[in-house]
């Protein structure tokens, strides 16, 4: 017998998940543009919507274009399973429910984006679920705020936007020591930079807007399960591990083993909380997938050259990109992210917020607007605008001070970025 | 459900379904190294529509206590013992790969426990080669590797999975990451020990179906001729773009051919 040969990343993401069109021979991924499947008979009805056979029911729960989709970032991130969902923020959410109930709790890193974080600090806490907010280089720091009644630790693999980058497998250790699940959203990287499975994570969710579909046209989350946690070990998840009377005594881990959480999150958290994708924003984002690589390189590439330019240029403060060595995680993002740092980066321009606000508005090329992750550059002041929301203590604590900018690095030719960046800097500085 | 046979638990799941005494009752017997899950997609739709239910973990594997038993032989007389305490005088069995030769000798062995063998992924002999028993032995993740790659057809490979979402290879490996170290070297040691399976088939009196996969590289449909001649009242269905995995690459086609099997036998 041959040694076995996986396909490879690149190859995974062009063809992960799908096969030409038996009937028309499609080559692409068609769009399924349908709410709903007709059943074949009414047995065949009975059995997809109690669970017993495989296939499609209604797009709110699954959809043959969405299925692509999902298979594809399973296998770019080595897990058994992906659910996607309407936004980033709804595959967190997904994973949240899913896991948790009222009088549940989180330790998670407070390097997060503000969506992420108004989710955790004020609207989850009306439903009873709590979180406590840590230094995400202070992996002490989580195993001292975990509680009896926590069920999940969380962080983002880069955070945003102070690019804290969290050590993944010192993490996902003290949560395993407790008995915990390690949720990561690793947005800015894509498993192009990492793939956090490989370094203990057990579940991994992304904004596919951002890098994953890198077009900027289509909103769209993923949820994905890397398999290998054990939710019977501590009898903390009783929706995975007993038999629910919502589902007529349905026992997720008994019936469908490694498949529990997808299947669960499909069944319950798409069905009941209705946060699906559309199909033709899966579509969307895979013709951004497939050219992941390619992209993601070329992001790294020019987000190096604008990261040396402003560590060097008269008009910044201060620079953080992890791929500077004066970058606190320096070493760290060279062990966990050894192809690059992803694209986004966070400078200070010196003169505070009224300089930061000349630099914006004198940019040409970059556009100032509340997302990342396009393959046309972005700015955005985040203080005032993507963590408005969160307060004078709550932003100190995550390191986002008045004067911060954000980059995100498209793949505009770099010299023109640099011009740019340059044309705006001097402007910043006229009195 | 939990049974206790040779005083070690063993799980059975029953796809959330009481067993009852006026049904027939079918029971699932996985392959190496594997668990109850690979039948995720059969054994619920059966429970749900007439029959009693049970798809176990062998010892040694998932929920089960105890140690993996060390051959065929012991694996269809244990297979006997858990029918006797499950209260079953009777039941078909259905296994898939190793567990396809326990049905096998369970049926030869235990002639009037059994009134119907279902057996997937098969073949009589069924050698292993000698690097994969090495890597087996040696507990190296080559060996998982190996297994994983070889179990699912090259359509798997690309994906396009029945089940919407799961990747199959991946979900593949994490479950043969789940056994115990030297679980695999034993299961595959007791395949490729398990020379009687011709003269056992010829003993097997009660219906047989084999669900072979066109693309199955462990153990390709050739490889279960000889076997299939060998016993009394066999048929065959050979999927097509199927692999090793047939319960979960190909769920509905097996689904459908073990309904019609066991509606005409039973």
């Amino acid at each position: 017998m041959a040694t076995p040969r996986y396909l490879r990343f690149d190859t995974l993401g062009l063809h992960a998940g799908q096969q030409p069109d038996p009937i028309t021979g499609a080559r692409a991924a068609p769009v399924y543009q349908t709410t709903a499947f007709v059943f074949r008979d009414t047995d065949q009805a009975a059995a997809l919507c109690n669970g017993e056979r495989a296939g499609h029911v209604h797009s709110r729960l699954s959809n043959p274009t969405n299925a692509v989709l999902e298979e594809r970032l399973a296998a770019l991130e080595g897990g058994v399973g992906a659910v996607c969902t309407a936004s980033g923020q709804a595959a967190l959410h997904l994973a949240i429910v899913t896991l948790l109930g009222a009088g549940s709790h989180i330790v998670a890193s407070r390097a997060l984006t503000g969506d992420a974080h108004h989710l955790l600090a004020h609207t989850l806490p009306r439903f009873n679920i709590h979180a406590t907010f840590v230094d995400p280089r202070d992996p002490e720091a989580f195993r001292e705020a975990i509680r009896a009644e926590t069920r999940l630790v969380f962080g983002e693999l880069l955070g945003n936007p102070t690019l804290a980058v969290l050590d993944i497998s010192v993490i996902a250790r003290i949560a395993h020591e407790a008995g915990l699940p390690f949720l990561v959203d690793a947005t800015l990287a894509t498993p192009y930079l990492c793939r956090p499975f490989e370094h203990g994570a057990d579940l991994v969710c992304h904004a596919a807007t951002q890098f994953l579909g890198g077009h900027g046209v289509a909103i769209g989350g993923i949820l994905v399960d890397g398999g290998v946690f054990d939710w019977e070990a501590t009898g903390r998840f009783p929706a995975l591990t007993e038999p629910d009377p919502g589902f007529h005594g349905l026992d997720f881990v008994e019936e469908y083993g490694l498949a529990a959480l997808i299947m669960r999150a499909r069944q319950e958290g798409l069905r009941d909380f209705g946060a699906c994708l559309s199909p033709s924003a899966a579509f969307q984002l895979l013709q951004g997938v497939e050219t992941l690589s390619l992209r993601m390189a070329r992001h790294v590439e020019n987000a190096r050259k604008i990261a040396a330019f402003l560590d060097t240029a008269a008009a910044v403060a201060w620079v953080s990109y992890p791929g500077l060595p004066s970058h606190p995680d320096h070493a760290l993002a060279k062990r966990l992210l050894p192809k690059g740092c992803g694209a986004v980066l966070s400078f200070g321009v010196k003169g505070g917020r009224r300089a930061g606000q000349r630099f914006i508005e004198n940019l040409r090329l970059f556009s100032h607007l509340a997302s990342a992750g396009d393959v046309r550059s972005l700015v955005i002041h985040p203080a005032s605008t993507t963590h408005r929301l969160l307060d004078a203590q709550a932003l100190q604590a995550a390191g986002i001070g008045e004067d911060m900018i954000r980059l995100t690095v498209g793949l505009e030719d770099p010299d023109d970025l640099l011009e740019d960046l340059d044309r705006a800097l001097r402007a910043s500085q006229r009195l | 459900m939990e049974l206790t046979v040779d005083r070690q638990p063993v799980f059975a799941c029953t796809g959330a379904q009481p067993l009852e005494p006026n049904r027939s009752t079918i029971v699932f017997i996985h392959g190496a190294a594997m668990d109850h899950s690979i039948w995720m997609l059969q054994s619920r739709y059966l429970a749900h529509h007439g029959y009693n239910v049970l798809a176990v973990d062998l010892p040694g594997h998932g929920r089960s206590g105890g140690n993996p038993l060390p051959s065929v032989s012991a694996i269809a007389d244990w297979i006997d013992r858990l029918l006797a305490a499950a209260g079953l005088e009777q039941a078909a069995l259905v296994g898939h790969s190793m567990g396809s030769l326990a049905v096998l000798e369970a049926g030869a062995r235990h002639p009037d426990r059994v009134w119907a063998v279902g057996l997937l992924g098969t073949a009589v002999p069924m050698p292993v080669s000698k690097p994969l028993l090495a890597a087996a032995k040696a507990n190296e993740h080559a060996a998982l590797d190996m297994v994983n790659f070889w179990s699912h057809s090259s359509r798997t490979h690309l994906g396009g999975s029945p089940i919407p979402g799961l990747w199959l290879t991946g979900l593949g490996i994490r479950l043969l990451e789940r056994a115990p170290p030297g679980v695999l070297y034993n299961d595959l040691k007791a395949c490729h020990d398990y020379q009687d399976g011709l003269e056992s088939a010829a003993k097997v009196h009660c219906p047989a179906l084999l669900i072979l996969g066109c693309q199955d590289l462990m153990t390709p449909p050739r490889a279960a001729r000889e076997l299939l001649a060998a016993l009394q009242s066999a048929s065959s269905i050979i999927l097509a773009g199927c692999g090793h995995m047939l319960s979960t690459e190909c769920p509905r086609e097996v689904l459908a051919a073990l309904v019609d099997f066991f509606r005409r036998g039973s």
